[in-house]
């Protein structure tokens, strides 16, 4: 019997061997290897993105000029999928099988486990019709997103647009994740990290039928997205409108600012286009179309990237650097030289008023000329170069050659001449006023964009100082404005010199023999200036600056109508009805309106083009 | 003989103490698994812990019952329970409410009884009383042949309904036969069977290409195995006879090898044929007959170190786990309680088994020491079944977790056959033989 007693000992380690190797394989599926959470957690937890409601934008009366609508994206996490009826979830989503496999492939392709976009962007309509039939199909959930809405379909420049965020994106800024939208232009872009708020996620609890059980951890892990900041525009909505519809069959610009805060009060780059194009789905196919088929480039912005000869108005600019030289006074006068430089028949001018008045181009050419050469050093050559450093140094205080700081992204400097310039195209010391003289009518090397053309309207109002010119006045977070600040900046050219020239200005205007007499406006003082800038590819461009009242100038304005001819013709009635419209809030003078509204200038630019 | 003053007087605490912590553990993993936020009272009737907890307390009362009955009672009532329980099997084939493809319920309103576990318990009974109804029984031939009677008429009747977890559990009387003298050499064979079962399976799926020849896995077996046997001819080409036993091994062991296919093939169901097939890994479907072993272990295996904390669990509150409450029970504590919840329940389970093995040994009634070795054999079978199942040890087998899983038969049963023993072990001192 002893051998049968040792078999209890055999029994015993039999238990005892078991029970290790349980213990042993415990402890390797439970400590070593990790697998077994990752797993766990993908199949049991939903991590749910909470997006965040971008910022909305309103004008500078409060009404809404970019809103959210609610969107919904159907997810889908490849692994959850369970017994799924392909037909029937096509034709609840109404796309075919095969674009339903390609989806389903590329989803796999970047995870099996963590939830990609399976459709995009189904309106709220949409997916209500769907959400109730979703459960049914375990892996599909619709996640809430925001899409943008712009009521006035208005402004698309200055707004921009928003896109999801690409590869360059993520890598650039570790806040962003595949399915993120980003500004991708305008105040979009530029005021991004205000609008853009902060993603929250809920961690929810799934059962085996994908159907959520609660929150996890009862929510510790829970975050709440955090809304983006809303932004308070400058821009008159109903102004911005207007300058839209006035500029419709044209090219050119519109800029309107408020002189004494700079506050950008309209932006209008025409043609335009319906910013609600590029939202959501149809944005790439639209964009496309946008880019490729239209000859007209809508979306370039031509009041912030536009370079053009600013042409007469730059007459104003001419004067009072003159008389701050010292080398005029107002009533220094000029004959109408014409062997000079080619001018209109007119009366000579007395004095400056009338120069400016009439735009007169032998009076500025001698003004530029005494402004060149003054004698400072023996050499002519020499003196030019010193002349012009002046010039130089005076014209840049006005904000041109130099990129304002306006709160947009691509914005251009444009370019005044300067001493480097001319001595790297003809070499130094081989270029005199003769080589340099059309410079002294706004023509020559001289580019500005239409945003500095308003800028020096608001300068002139300002009498000798602008502040930067921007488009936000200030950032809301919940009900909190922080103000934004701006620089002021002086053309230190004495305040004196401004009153002949805006004297004149308003001469223009209203004066037989005034260049704009169609900016006329019944009970307004307009001041302005005309500029028809020489286009060797055809019509002339039709400029025209000014600024209302004349005494308390609430609007500085310049408008450009591309190849149109005088500026007397086009560019001042519209910018009489503008600033009409701003002052008085209507217009009465319907009869220019309609002139204006029923100008098709593109029309006739393709038959001046057909005829060349 | 003293009589005794109270009937706690000489039972065994530590066995006691045991039984009360695997039940509390038991329940509140049942308690876990079927938690939710609408049902918390632990009283709700409508939900298994609530349930459970009303099984308990009637395994407290059948325990309590079983101290009080005179212990002579078991031994001699041993056939005439026996020959109930049979019936019953008998019976419920006959009059039995199928649950899930098997015949194995009595269903009275909504009550529901599984007589084989019960089962179990007759057939202990009647066995230990066989095998020491005189000296060293099991020596003569015709004893050999009543006992494995008696093991296989309740196996073949679980066999009929068909409930193969149950009929398996009838190998734990093995361990038994074992202790009173069965030939080792049948574990022996039984151990090589399972191995070369295994090689023949997992070798079926390899092919190696040497030059232009295929060699596949079963050929390069029998090569190796052919040059074994000659190498152990040459070893013991002294011996007399070796010729003959290696010859006959031989053919044997290549024969059993060769019909491994057959067997799996058409003797085997097809979810059989899936079990050990991904179990031995050479299909591997965590969607289909995976699935199971595949969400037990990512419920254990997330369960970390420490456990993801009482009713944290959402691998097994979250049905991924199928069976959470009743086969499945043992995952509910590795999500959990982590390693160190398993590590006890491991180490509870073996000492209870161990504690009944030893205590066994000390008994002067043969009949006690033979039942307890039964009593310590079922749960072994059970232990290794189905926690080895959860963790991807033993293929699935839907046989309970003694005192963890949901179900009043089981508990009842396990508690039968656990304070049976109690009760027979605390009259050792007064046994004489």
């Amino acid at each position: 019997m002893t051998k049968l007693e040792n078999r209890r000992m055999v029994i015993i380690a039999a238990v005892l061997v078991v029970g290790l190797i349980f213990i042993g394989r415990l402890f390797y599926i439970q400590v070593v290897d990790e697998t077994y959470v990752t797993s766990a957690d993908n199949q049991a937890l939903r991590f749910v993105t909470k997006y965040p409601a971008r910022g909305i934008v309103y004008d500078r009366n409060g009404h809404i000029m970019v809103d959210n609508q609610v969107a919904f994206d159907i997810m889908v996490v490849p692994r959850l999928i369970r017994d799924l009826d392909t037909l029937q979830f096509c034709n609840l989503l109404s796309i075919d099988t095969v674009l339903f496999r390609e989806r389903i492939e590329k989803a796999r392709n970047y995870s099996r486990y963590k939830p990609s976009i399976f459709q995009k962007q189904l309106t709220a309509d949409e997916y209500a019709r769907i959400a109730e039939r979703l459960f049914q199909f375990p892996g599909f959930y619709g996640q809430k997103r925001s899409l943008r809405i712009y009521p006035d379909s208005a402004a698309a420049h200055v707004l921009g647009y928003i896109g999801e965020v690409n590869r360059k994106n993520i890598e650039a800024d570790s806040f962003y994740r595949s399915g993120d939208f980003i500004g991708i232009s305008g105040l979009e872009r530029q005021y991004e990290l205000d609008l853009r708020g902060r993603r929250g996620q809920e961690v929810l609890m799934v059962d085996v039928h994908n159907t959520v059980q609660g929150k996890y951890d009862d929510g510790d892990l829970d975050r709440p997205a955090v809304a983006g900041k809303n932004l308070i525009s400058t821009l008159d909505a109903e102004l911005q409108r207007y300058g839209e519809l006035l500029m419709q069959n044209k090219k050119g610009s519109i800029v309107a600012i408020e002189p004494s805060t700079g506050e950008v009060l309209c932006l209008v780059s025409a043609p335009s286009y319906d910013p609600n194009l590029l939202v959501g789905v149809k944005r790439a196919s639209n964009y496309k179309l946008l880019v490729q088929n239209d000859s007209l480039d809508p979306l370039f912005n031509r009041a912030l990237m536009a370079k053009y000869p600013p042409g007469s108005i730059f007459k104003l600019i001419q004067a009072l650097v003159g008389m701050d030289m010292g080398v005029i006074n107002e009533n220094t006068g000029f004959v109408c030289n014409k062997a000079l430089v080619g001018c209109h028949n007119h009366p000579s001018c007395r004095n400056l008023r009338q120069g400016i008045q009439m735009s007169c181009n032998p009076y500025f050419h001698q003004t530029f000329k005494r402004i060149i050469n003054r004698g400072t050093s023996k050499n002519y050559f020499e003196d030019s170069a010193l002349g012009l450093a002046e010039w130089h140094k005076r014209v840049s205080k006005f904000g041109l050659g130099q990129r304002l700081k306006l709160d947009l992204p691509s914005l251009k400097s444009g370019s005044v001449p300067d001493v480097a310039l001319y001595d790297r195209i003809y070499g130094a010391r081989r270029w005199a006023f003769s080589t340099i003289y059309s410079v002294s009518i706004g023509q020559g090397e001289l580019e500005v964009v239409p945003l500095q053309m308003a800028n020096l309207a608001a300068t002139i109002a300002n009498r000798g100082f602008y502040i930067d010119p921007h488009l936000i006045r200030s950032v809301r977070a919940e009900d909190n404005d922080s103000l934004l600040n701006f620089q002021r900046y002086e053309t230190d050219i004495d305040t004196s010199f401004f009153s002949p020239v805006i004297e004149a200005m308003q001469w223009v205007v209203e004066k037989p023999g005034g260049t704009a007499r169609r900016a006329r406006t019944e009970g307004i003082t307009v001041c302005g200036k005309t500029g028809t800038a020489e286009n060797p590819h055809g019509e002339d461009h039709s400029v025209f600056i000014a600024f209302a009242p004349k005494n308390d100038p609430q609007i500085a304005i310049a408008v450009y109508v591309e190849n149109a001819g005088f500026g007397g013709t086009w560019a001042a009635p519209i910018s009489s009805l503008m600033i009409e419209q701003y002052l008085n809030g209507t217009v009465q003078d319907t009869l220019k309106q309609t002139r204006i509204l029923e100008a098709d200038l593109i029309a006739a630019e393709r038959e001046y083009e057909d005829e060349t | 003989m003293r009589t005794k003053r109270n009937i706690f007087e000489d039972i065994d605490w530590i066995l006691v103490v045991l039984f009360l912590l695997l039940c509390a553990f038991g329940w509140s993993s049942i308690y876990a698994a079927t938690y939710d936020e609408m049902h918390q009272s632990i009283f709700d009737m409508s939900r298994n812990h609530g349930k459970q907890l009303l099984w308990i307390g009637l395994a407290l009362i059948i325990s309590l019952t079983i101290l009080l009955l005179d212990n002579r009672f078991f031994e001699t009532f041993a056939y005439p329970l026996y020959g109930i329980a049979m019936t019953l099997l008998l019976g419920v084939l006959i009059v039995g409410t199928e649950i899930k493809g098997a015949k194995s319920w009595f269903v009275f309103g909504g009550f529901s009884l599984q007589p084989s576990e019960f089962a179990k318990f007759a057939t202990a009974l009647a066995l230990s009383k066989l095998l020491s109804s005189s000296e060293n029984a099991f020596a003569k031939l015709s004893s050999k042949v009543k006992a494995i009677g008696i093991i296989l008429l309740p196996a073949l009747l679980i066999t009929l309904q068909p409930d193969v977890g149950s009929t398996l559990v009838y190998l734990s009387f093995l361990i038994v036969l074992y202790r009173v003298g069965l030939n080792q050499w049948i574990f022996i064979l039984g151990f090589i069977a399972i191995i070369v079962f295994v090689t023949a399976l997992v070798l079926k799926q390899y092919e190696w290409e040497i030059g232009s020849w295929l060699l596949s896995g079963k050929i390069a077996f029998m090569i190796s195995f052919t040059l074994l046997a000659a190498g152990v001819y040459y070893l013991l080409r002294k011996v007399r006879g070796a010729l003959l036993v290696t010859a006959i091994s031989y053919v044997g062991i290549i024969g059993y090898f060769l019909s491994v296919d057959y067997v799996f093939d058409h003797v085997l169901k097809p979810h059989h044929q899936n079990r050990i097939n991904e179990l031995l890994g050479i299909v591997s479907d965590p969607t289909g007959a995976g699935y199971n072993v595949h969400q037990s272990m990512i419920a254990i295996g997330s369960g970390g170190f420490s456990g993801k904390g009482f009713l944290q669990g959402t691998q097994t509150k979250f049905n991924f786990v199928p069976e959470q409450s009743t086969d499945f029970i043992f995952c509910t504590v590795g999500e959990e309680w982590g390693f160190l919840g398993t590590f006890v329940v491991i180490c509870l389970f073996m000492a209870l088994i161990i504690r009944i093995a030893w205590l066994a040994d000390q008994q002067r009634s043969t009949f006690t020491q033979l039942y307890g070795y039964s009593v310590a054999g079922i749960f072994f079978l059970h232990f290794i079944i189905n926690i080895g199942m959860t963790i991807g040890l033993a293929p699935v087998i839907g046989i309970p977790l003694p005192f963890f899983s949901y179900g009043g038969s089981s508990l009842w049963a396990f508690t039968l056959l656990l304070f049976t023993f109690i009760k027979l072990d605390s009259e050792r001192k007064y046994v004489l033989r």
